[in-house]
Formats: C-alpha cells, structure tokens, sequence
C-alpha cells in the first residue's frame, strides 16, 4: 500500500526540507531568515539520521548522531545570533549584501 | 484500520511539516517566518515520535522549540528597526533562477531516494524505550564526541557572551 | 744637427696649438687669446732665425740637407710619410714665414682690435702659420698636397672673415674656387709621378722621374705635361695669368691677412712649390713657366696703373711681382726667383701694412680721397716709401738686387736662346711699369692737396704696436737684399736645386751666363725704374700732365686694361655662364629623370603601404579587435559568477553539483 510510510517517504519528507532550507539561504537576505534556512537544512539531515536508523540498522547511533548535530544547531545558533546583533548595532541594518567589509 | 491511522497521522506530518516550511521560506514577514519554523520543528518531532525515537522528539522540543526557535525570534525582534535595504544588492538572486537550480536539485535528491535500493530491515522494529541506550552509547561509545561536544558547546556560550558584552560596551 | 729637427718640430706645432686652443677657448682666454696666439708665434720666429744662423751662417753647406720620416700609411707598392726636409732654401723660408707672420700678429693686435671675432682671428691666423709652415717643411709631394690645401683653407677664412660683408663672402668663395681649378691639376701630375715612382717622397720622386725619363719609360712629352700639370697648382695658388682673378678680390680680408697670405706667403707657395720641384720640371715645362709669368707679369702691372684702390694696386703689383719670381724660375734663374721670393715678402708685406695704417686712419681706400697724409703719418709713410723703392728697383734697397738678378738670368737667357728675347724686354718694361704705379700710388696718397678735408683732419698716426712691424719689415726691406745678393751675398751659392746624382749642371751654366749679363741688365733697370718714377712725379707730383687727359686720349685701350682685360667678365660668360647652362640642363635631367625616378618609388611605396594599411587595419586588427572582443565577452560571462556575494557561490554550487548529478544519475540510469 502506498500510503504506508516507508524509508522513501521520510526521504522525500527530508528532501523537501533540505531544498526549501537551501532556497531561503539562497534567496534571502534577511540574516536571521538566513538562519531559519540552515536550521531547516539540519532537520532534514536529523530526519535521514533517525529514518535511517529506524529502517535499515539495529542500534541507535543515529540518535546520537542526530543529538550532535543539534549540539552543532544550538551553538551555531547562539553565535549567529550574538554576531548578527552585534553587525546590527555597527550597521544599523543586517542586509548580508552589505556585509561585505570587515570595518567602515 | 490501526495502519490507516497510522499513514494518516505521518501525512498529516509530512504535510504540516513541508507546508510550514514553505511558509518559513515565503513569508513576507520574519515574524510569520518564525511561526511557520515553530510548527515545521514541532512536525519533526512528531516525525521522531513516528519512528520511535522519543528521546530526540523531547530532545527536539526542548533545544529547537525552547532553545533556538525562541533565539530566533529575539533575533528577529532585537533587530526590527534594521531592515532591508529598498533595492537589491548586485549579487542578488533572482527567484526564478534560484527556483530553476534548487528544483534541479530536488531532482536529483528525488531521483536517488527513490530509485536506490536501500537496505531496508524486513522486520519492523519494536518500539521501546531509547534513553537508557542512547546515555549508555553517549558514555561508552561516543564519549570523546560527546566530550568534545561539551566544550564546543562551552566555546560557543563564551563566545556569545563576549560578543554580547562587546555590544553591550559599545552601546554604553 | 739633429737639434735642427726638434727645434722644426716645436716650429711647427706651436701654432697648431695655439689655433687649436684659441679655436675652442678664445672667449676664455685673456684679450681673447691675442697674446698666445702671438707667443706661439713668436717663439718659432726666433727659432726660425736661429735655424738660418745654424744653417746658412755656421754650416754654409750647399748641399745641406735634413731628411728624416715616419711611416704614415701604405697605398699600394708606395708609402706616404710625415716628414721632415730641411736644407737652406727650408732655412730661408722658415724665416719669411715667421717672421712675416709674427709682424702681422702683432700689428693685428692694434689693427684689429674691436672687431667682432676677435678672437677666431688669431686662431685662424695660427692655423695658416702651421699649414704654411708645414708645407715648407714637408719631405713628400702628399703632405705638400696636404698643406697646400690647408692654406688654401686658411686663406678662405681668412678673406671671409668679414662674413657679414657680402663682398667677402663672394670673394672668399671666388678664391678657394679658382685655386681649386689649378689644384685639381697639381693633384693629377702629382698622382702621375705616383705611378711612375710608387713613392711621394722628394728626393725618391726626382730619382724615379729621372730614371723614367733617362730609361725612356717617361717621354720627354710626358715629363713636360707633368710637369705642367704641376705647376698648374701654382697658377691657381700664385694667382698666375688664368687664374689670377681672385687675388684682388682676396683684398676684401682684413689688411692684414692680405699682408701675410696674399702678399709674402701662401701666394709665394707657388713659386716654392716651382723652386722645391725644379728637377720635375722639363726645360719645356719650364719655358711654358716662364712665359706664364712673363704674361702674368706684364698685365698685371699695366692694370695696376689704372687702379685707385690702395689694396689692388698692390694686390694687381703682387701679381706681377709672382709673375717675375716664375719667370725667373722658368729662365733658370733659380736663386734670383727665391730671392725675389724673400724680398718680396718683407717688402710687399711691408707695403700692405702701410696700407693697412693708412686705411686705418682714412677710412677709405680709394686713393682719390687720400692725399698729404705724409705730414699726418710720417712712420708710415716714410716706411711705405722704403718700400716702394725696394719694389721699384731703386738701387741698394732689396728689390733692386732680387730684380736685378731676375733680369739678369732673363737676359742670360735671352742671349743663350735668341727666340725668347721678349722675356727680358718684357721683364725690363715691367720694371719700369713698377716703379711708376708705386710711386703713383705714393704721390696719391701721401702728397698733393688733401682731397677731403673731413678725412685729412681726423687721420692720425697709428699706434706703435702698427707702426712698430714697419719698422722692423722696412728695416728687413732695405738690407735683405744687400745681405743676401750684394757683395758678400750666400744666396746664390747656398740656394740651389736639388741635384739628382752630380752636382747640378744645366742650372750652373745659366748662371754663369748670367753674371755675365749682370752689368747690362743692372744699368737697364736703373734706367727703366728711375724713368718710371720720373713719369709718375710727372703725372701726379708735378701734375705737369693730366692723367685724366691722358687717359681719355688713350680712351678704349684705357677702359680695356681700367677693367682688368674683362677676364672676370670672360669667366662670368664662360665658366659661370656655361656652369648656369650646365645646371638648367641638369636640373631638367633632375626634374625628368631622377624626380620621376623618386616619385616613381614613392608612388610604389604608397600603393604597399596602402595594401599594408589594408592588411593592417582588417586582417590584424581584426584579430586583435576580436581576441579584445573575446576577452571582454568571457569576461563579461565570468564576471557573472564572481559577484562576491556568498549566496552566489552557494546557488552556482547547487545548480553545477546539481547538474553534474542529473547528468550523471539520471542520465545513466535511463540511458
């Protein structure tokens, strides 16, 4: 039956995330929406962990991996948003097309 | 009936999750972005719980939801008044051609999930409980990574920290 | 003796120095280097007359003789060298020269002070004395040939040194052109006996023509045409009959300058160049001398009569004196010649710088404006008086003895051969001729009433520095020729040409004949001179006839010889006229043939620069201008992918991984 979930569908599921996440960081130019994108971009990768995991391997080193990776989300996150702060308050704006000076 | 459920709920999932993240990516507003990125996380883990993990559904609620999601935002509010700029920089994307290269690429992520011959289980596995396994794989197995881990993460929060007095400094 | 070539050496590079130095440095020089000029003068003068002590007064060798060379070069089967050759006739020349020349750099000193070029005066006058030095002391016919044309150089200088004046201009030109005629045929006798002899050396060059005429490979025609081709160079260098016309014109030099070079030297380097090569010459060749300067001789001093400019009454009596010294030298005269030669040059130079002071102080040279100056200038005119006696023939004074001679070997001659008795008779009218321009020219200038107050009350007597040298040359023009040919005289013992193998015996026999006729020829010329200065006093002392009167009775004969025989209108017809014709008749061959010939060619060049130009512009800038169009359109591409935005790079990195993936995937999986 082809509504039953199998591997390919959390697949696609993550595919799906992975392409929008990688459009919003191509697209945009908002930094936080930029973010946004790479957090979507990690969830697609943690989807595959953990569906990989559950269909094709007997332990959980999936888990741990995906329990990584969100280790890396929330660091990458809280320095993201502690520079993008402190761009805002030198720029006055946080448009990633004018970040491309290191000092005015 | 039960696996009927059971498909209904992982398409009302899948749903809810590429939806939102379709708003995530086309909202006009950050704002409306960041709401959309709340019910993407909260359909991962939803995901998580489908397939058995529940310690990552937690884990997933509490870091994302709790954690980065709600950075988010303050970083959304903190720089309200910024803005974009009215016109596009040079090396700005147009849609159309961006859409062009991210659809070739879900092509080609198409394209290999479904026509490669994944080495899928023939039994189904047990739902049970992972905490206990995952601490003891955290402190056996993975425990350098897991160290490691610890002080990237101290790393970061220091970082942050000083980042943030610098500002705060300035501002002063 | 040796000494004698060292002291020669320092003689003659002296000058060389001083014109060197002058040249480069007279504006930095002191008085714009007068007195060097002056000291290098005078310091070979009194070696030069130290070397005619030694030489005459000490050696008194007739056979005297000093040779010593450096190889310089090698043409063919000969050699050419820088040499010395000194004997007694070199002895006697050194000292005319010096001593010449060292009067005139001092009398320039005041004559010339103020002029512009002050300085390039001197130089060129130490020029002239090392190239005339030089040309007396040299031992072969190429370094002869040498200095004959660096006096001629010289000479152009020095006639057009007044640029500015376009007389002088003109005259210069007209003087290096004319002597050029005759130099181009003294290069080609010179470079007839360099093919028979295969030396330049003198005395290898008399032997070797007289092997070639003794072995018959040398005609006796041959000789003679050599030996005109010769003196041609002396023609045109001693302003002899043809070739006479820019002698007068020469006096548009400074007065001085005409002194030096138109009167006692570089004019005199024909006669020396006759005496030094008289074993060249044939007894042929030398009548055709002869006659030259009997002609040259007559003519001149008839034109001298008639003209009213001091400066060409004695350039017109230079002339006619050169014409004596040929003449003498063509008779066999030998001494006599050189002699005349000698006193010649103290007393014409003498004259001339007599002429110069009274310029100087009338401002004119028209003796018609001049006139009772002798109370006004008494040095110079009893000096210019010494020396129109000494070139009169007056008795004791040193023309008298140096003509007397000459006439003496004329008559000789004349006696030997009774066909060219109208050598001496024309000689003997000449004389008389002489004595009655001078002292035309003395009674003009010096007596009568003054012809223009204004002039008469400004002359003034020149300062000592001028007057000076004419005392030293009237002094040298009253006793040289007692000293040389008067009783105790050295000269014909001692001068004498060079004689191949045994002691000359042709020119001894003329001698002999000579003195025999010594005592008829020396009461006829006292007779023609004293007539002809009685004339004069007649005509412009007395004023008992009137010149113009006379003058107008003789009417054509009186226009012919008052415009010089129109010889210079004849060349002005012949030679400039056919030179004009000439000249159209090239220019036409020019325009025609070789203007057609150059716009041939560039008409040629302009059609393959033109399919060059084409080539160019399509061909080869196309390329370029395609390789830049190229360039600029990848550029434009590649620009496209760095825009220096990160978000750029990550969409070209999806797109081209992504690409490459479908190509590869999908691509293999359904193909």
């Amino acid at each position: 039956m082809m509504l039953q979930p199998t591997l390919s569908h959390y697949l696609v599921v993550s595919s799906c995330l992975f392409v929008l996440g990688l459009f919003i960081l191509v697209t945009r130019r908002h930094a936080v929406r930029l973010l946004m994108g790479i957090e979507l971009i990690l969830n697609a990768a943690n989807i595959n962990l953990v569906a990989f995991n559950h269909y094709t391997a007997t332990g959980l080193d999936g888990h741990v991996f995906a329990i990584f990776v969100m280790i890396l989300a929330a660091c990458e996150a809280a320095v993201a948003l502690a520079i993008i702060l402190a761009i805002y308050q030198q720029y006055a704006n946080i448009d990633i097309d004018r970040m491309n000076s290191m000092r005015e | 009936m039960d696996e009927w459920l059971s498909s209904l709920v992982f398409w009302t999932l899948a749903a809810v999750i590429v939806g939102s993240a379709l708003i995530t990516a086309f909202a006009r507003t950050l704002v409306y972005a960041g709401f959309a990125l709340l019910f993407t996380f909260l359909g991962v883990m939803g995901l998580y719980l489908y397939l058995a993990a529940d310690f990552l559904g937690i884990a997933q609620l509490v870091i994302y939801v709790g954690g980065i999601l709600v950075l988010l935002l303050f970083g959304v509010m903190f720089t309200q008044g910024g803005g974009l700029m009215k016109q596009p920089g040079r090396g700005a994307i147009q849609i159309p051609s961006a859409v062009m290269a991210v659809g070739m690429a879900f092509v080609v992520l198409l394209h290999v999930v479904l026509y490669t011959p994944w080495p899928v289980m023939a039994v189904e596995r047990a739902a049970e409980p992972t905490t206990r396994t995952i601490g003891t794989l955290l402190l056996t197995k993975y425990l350098l990574p897991f160290e490691v881990a610890s002080v990237l993460l101290l790393m970061a929060l220091v970082g942050a920290v000083v980042l943030a007095r610098r500002e705060a400094k300035e501002q002063k | 003796m040796h000494s004698v070539v060292e002291i020669c050496l320092i003689i003659l590079f002296l000058p060389l120095i001083s014109s060197t130095a002058l040249i480069f440095f007279n504006k930095r020089l002191p008085r714009g280097g007068d007195l060097l000029a002056t000291a290098c003068i005078g310091i070979p003068f009194c070696l030069a007359w130290y070397v005619f002590y030694r030489v005459i007064a000490v050696g008194h060798d007739p056979q005297f003789l000093i040779t010593g060379a450096m190889q310089w070069f090698t043409i063919g089967p000969g050699n050419a060298g820088w040499g010395f050759h000194i004997d007694n006739l070199t002895a006697v020349m050194l000292v005319v020269v010096t001593t010449v020349s060292f009067c005139v750099h001092v009398y320039s000193i005041g004559y010339m002070r103020g002029e512009d070029y002050y300085g390039r005066y001197f130089s060129y006058l130490s020029l002239f004395s090392f190239s005339m030095l030089l040309l007396v002391l040299c031992d072969n016919l190429l370094l002869l040939y040498v200095s004959w044309e660096l006096v001629g150089l010289s000479s152009y200088l020095l006639i057009g040194f007044f640029f500015r004046k376009h007389s002088a201009a003109d005259a210069c030109k007209k003087a290096f052109i004319t002597t050029r005629v005759g130099d181009v045929g003294m290069f080609i006798g010179l470079l007839m006996i360099y093919r028979q002899t295969h030396t330049f050396n003198y005395i290898e060059v008399f032997r070797g023509v007289q092997e070639a005429v003794q072995s018959g490979a040398w005609s006796e025609t041959t000789w003679t045409i050599a030996g005109i081709l010769l003196f041609c160079g002396a023609i045109g260098k001693s302003a002899q009959f043809p070739l006479h016309v820019w002698l007068p014109d020469a006096m548009e030099g400074p007065t001085p300058v005409s002194a030096l070079i138109h009167a006692a030297t570089m004019v005199a380097a024909g006669v020396y160049l006759v005496g030094r090569l008289y074993p060249l010459f044939s007894p042929d060749a030398l009548l055709f001398i002869a006659y030259t300067g009997l002609i040259t001789a007559f003519f001149a001093a008839t034109i001298a009569i008639t003209q009213f400019d001091i400066k060409r009454v004695l350039a017109y009596s230079t002339i006619s004196q050169l014409g004596y010294m040929m003449t003498a030298l063509g008779v066999g005269g030998f001494a006599a010649g050189l002699c005349h030669l000698m006193t010649h040059a103290a007393f014409k130079s003498l004259l001339f710088l007599c002429s110069g002071s009274v310029i100087h102080a009338a401002h004119t040279q028209d003796m018609r404006e001049m006139g009772s100056l002798h109370k006004k200038m008494p040095v110079t005119f009893w000096t210019m008086l010494i020396g129109a006696a000494a070139i009169s023939g007056v008795p004791l004074f040193s023309g008298f003895y140096s003509k007397d001679a000459i006439l003496a070997s004329a008559l000789g001659f004349g006696m030997e051969h009774p066909n060219h008795r109208i050598i001496f008779i024309g000689l003997l009218i000449g004389a008389g001729i002489t004595g009655f321009y001078m002292f035309r020219l003395i009674f003009m200038t010096f007596f009568g009433a003054p012809a223009d107050d204004h002039r008469y009350r400004h002359a003034h007597e020149s300062p000592r520095i001028m007057t000076g040298p004419l005392v030293v040359l009237a002094i040298l023009s009253a006793g040289a020729g007692w000293f040389a040919l008067g009783e105790h005289g050295w000269f014909e013992r001692l001068v004498v040409p060079y004689s191949v193998g045994t002691a000359g015996v042709a020119p001894a026999a003329v001698e002999a004949d000579g003195h025999s006729a010594h005592n008829i020829a020396m009461i006829l010329s006292i007779v023609m001179a004293g007539a002809g200065i009685l004339i004069s006093a007649v005509f412009y002392y007395w004023k008992t006839c009137s010149a113009e009167r006379w003058a107008k009775a003789l009417g054509p004969i009186y226009r012919l010889v008052y415009n010089k025989y129109y010889i210079d209108e004849l060349y002005k017809k012949t030679a400039v006229g056919g030179t004009l014709i000439a000249m159209r008749i090239l220019a036409v061959f020019d325009r025609v043939v070789i203007d057609g010939l150059v716009n041939f060619s560039a008409y040629f060049v302009r059609a393959w620069s033109y399919i060059s130009g084409a080539f160019d512009l399509h061909v080869v800038d196309g390329a370029v201008n395609g390789l830049a169009w190229g360039t600029r359109l990848v550029g434009t591409i590649s620009t496209l992918f760095q825009s220096g935005v990160v978000q750029n790079y990550i969409m070209k990195v999806v797109a081209i991984v992504a690409f490459i993936l479908l190509f590869q995937n999908i691509l293999t999986t359904f193909l």
